[in-house]
């Protein structure tokens, strides 16, 4: 295991609107390590999108707020980083793809152009080598004939190739960290296949560590070795990726692995978790699954669950079932 | 798993040359027929602007007091105004200040117009408030009204009627810049960019600025067509250019009592303004079905 690469601790960002704060993220903690693939789950509005905006410093502000906590990447403090710091990191230490790779290039620069500004923003490169740069980084990604590629405009490549691109333009200048805002949600189920295998060679071969953001389980099984599962602003589990795919120890987690659907059995209906996601505010005390599972108890209404381990320390939940059953053994 | 990168099977799209969204709109534009129309009359106006020394006959401000208010001719092929002058020569040399005040003053208000609202939009808060409420006020007067009185503050004069009729489009550049950088802000690319580490400078002229052109273009070749009219209204009430000027115009509102007995000295000038103003308008119309809202997906 590697050193430490980014930490988040107990951070809390809040969106400050007209009808009140809103804690988008409320007290998450997050280890990501050196090359390594952890990933982020859960539904949407569960506070996976809003971390990792808060990790690279991108959220707007105002509505959004940093309201605690800290996130440290390499032992840096990043909230507390002047933006001219924050400018350097990005796309240089820590870079981000999204999730729709036909809005997030550019329609009127061609890709060469834009893999070349990102380039020179961060080092003293000349045009001709960018260029050479650009190509080299194309075939990375496994585009074939980078050549003629470098002078193709965006609407010219279809959706897998653009994430392509958007891979090739991250990791450019050899980030350590790569954050992945559902990178393979807009494609088909094809070209999602082939992008999982492309970040995980990418991962071997750069040693880049990623943040998978993610709602499918499916991708996390894929190319994920650890996950953390996100609900309502809070981390609920977290562990090893086979350690929580054979032992689920959060009833969240546990209806998230069983709506996946099986092709070797007979299901007439999926299983989907009853109720709703909490709208975002309106929490209370206690767990906040509570409304949602099947487990419920008394202790689940009125008081919040730590984040605890088990019998193994690297696989902790955020539940009571877990800790009475610790007391009973 | 340890298979390779899976390399792309499907050939990328053939591009013998490289298209890109601009020569895509161009390619769109030349199968708008009506706006091709519109692209050839300006480019004959601009034509008749720039050989207008070869093409007049006659000196513009040469009077021929016995020649006054002929019909159209063999010598005089629009005839001749009540002074006595060429009304075809005053018509071709007319066309430069035409196209020069349309021109020149939209250029002005896009200038500042689009500083403006990048500025607006992109910075937001008090800024923006700033800014927007400046166009509100603009905007509450009616165009020519508030170009007479600035040209009223500055004296009568081609040049300050000019000027009066950038400022009073400047919000209309400004707001649509503005509108378009809002949307704009929220696109993913922009994030993608602030994501890579990118300066708000390099992002806004780099990034923005250029997806923004598109409409901006669009409201210029529209805009100029309304220029011309502005002009044309302000030298018929004797603000704009000054005596002998052969401002379209000032040409109509010197002639206009002769309207029955001499009709042409009224219908050229007329003419000229309507065709002009005409092409602008074709040709604003397609790069509008090319150009906007988006370029092409």
């Amino acid at each position: 295991m590697g050193s430490n690469l980014l930490e988040i601790h107990n951070l809390h960002t809040h969106f400050v609107t007209e009808r009140g704060v809103i804690p988008a993220v409320d007290g998450v903690d997050l280890i990501i390590r050196k090359g390594e693939i952890v990933g982020v789950v859960g539904e949407s509005g569960c506070g996976k999108s809003v971390t990792s905006l808060s990790v690279m410093r991108l959220l707007p502000q105002p509505p959004g707020k940093y309201a605690g906590g800290e996130i440290r990447f390499k032992g840096e403090e990043l909230i507390k980083a002047r933006e001219k710091r924050m400018k350097q990191i990005r796309g240089n230490e820590i870079s981000m793809i999204f999730q729709e790779p036909m809005t997030s290039l550019n329609p009127l620069l061609t890709i060469g152009e834009q893999i070349i500004e990102t380039l020179r923003v961060h080092m003293p490169i000349g045009k001709k080598d960018a260029t050479n740069r650009a190509i080299e980084m194309l075939k990375k990604v496994g585009i074939a004939r980078a050549e003629s590629i470098v002078r193709s405009y965006p609407h010219q490549l279809s959706g897998g190739m653009r994430q392509r691109v958007m891979i090739a333009i991250a990791l450019c200048c050899e980030p350590e960290l790569l954050i992945a805002d559902e990178p393979t949600t807009a494609l088909d189920v094809t070209i999602q296949a082939q992008i999982l295998d492309l970040m995980k060679k990418l991962n071997r071969d750069m040693g880049t560590a990623i943040m998978m953001i993610t709602h499918d389980l499916g991708v996390v099984a894929e190319i994920c070795e650890r996950v953390v599962v996100m609900y309502a602003g809070k981390v609920v589990e977290e562990g090893a990726v086979r350690d929580i795919f054979a032992n689920p120890r959060h009833p969240y987690t546990q209806g998230l692995i069983r709506s996946i659907p099986k092709m070797d059995e007979e299901q007439s209906r999926l299983y989907s978790i009853p109720g709703q996601v909490p709208k975002p505010g309106s929490i209370t005390e206690g767990c906040r699954f509570a409304p949602r599972c099947e487990h419920v108890m008394d202790i689940c209404k009125s008081k919040l669950p730590e984040l605890i381990s088990g019998a193994n320390p690297a696989h902790r939940s955020r539940c009571w079932l877990n800790t009475t059953q610790e007391v009973a053994n | 798993m340890s298979q390779p990168a899976v390399q792309m099977s499907v050939p990328p799209p053939s591009h013998a040359e490289v298209s890109s969204p601009w020569s895509d709109a161009w390619r769109g534009f030349r199968r708008n027929r009506l706006a091709m129309i519109g692209l050839g009359i300006i480019v004959f106006f601009i034509l008749i602007a720039a050989c207008a020394p070869w093409l007049a006959p006659f000196d513009y401000k040469e009077q021929d007091l016995m020649d006054r208010l002929k019909a159209p001719n063999g010598e005089h092929w629009f005839g001749t105004d009540d002074l006595g002058r060429d009304i075809f020569s005053r018509i071709v040399y007319g066309t430069r200040i035409s196209l020069w005040v349309g021109f020149s003053s939209v250029l002005g208000s896009i200038a500042v117009g689009t500083l403006l609202g990048i500025v607006a939009g992109y910075y937001g808060k008090w800024v923006d408030t700033i800014i927007s409420r400046l166009f509100d006020i603009l905007l509450a007067f009616p165009g020519v009204l508030l170009a007479i009185a600035i040209v009223a503050a500055l004296g009568p004069s081609l040049q300050n009627a000019l000027i009066a009729i950038a400022i009073v489009n400047v919000p209309v550049f400004g707001r649509l810049v503005r509108a378009k950088v809002l949307s704009l802000r929220e696109e993913e690319y922009i994030t993608a960019a602030r994501s890579l580490g990118m300066k708000n400078s390099r992002i806004l002229l780099h990034h923005i600025l250029p997806n923004c052109l598109g409409p901006i273009i669009v409201q210029g070749t529209l805009g100029i067509a309304t220029a011309i009219i502005e002009a044309a209204a302000l030298g018929f009430l004797g603000l704009g250019a000054l005596p002998p000027e052969p401002e379209w115009g000032k040409m109509l509102s010197d002639s206009r009592q002769f309207i029955q007995k001499a009709p042409w000295t009224v219908l050229f000038p007329g003419l000229s303004i309507m065709l002009t103003v005409l092409g602008f308008n074709l040709m604003g119309d397609g790069l509008r079905d090319v150009l906007d809202p988006r370029m092409k997906s």
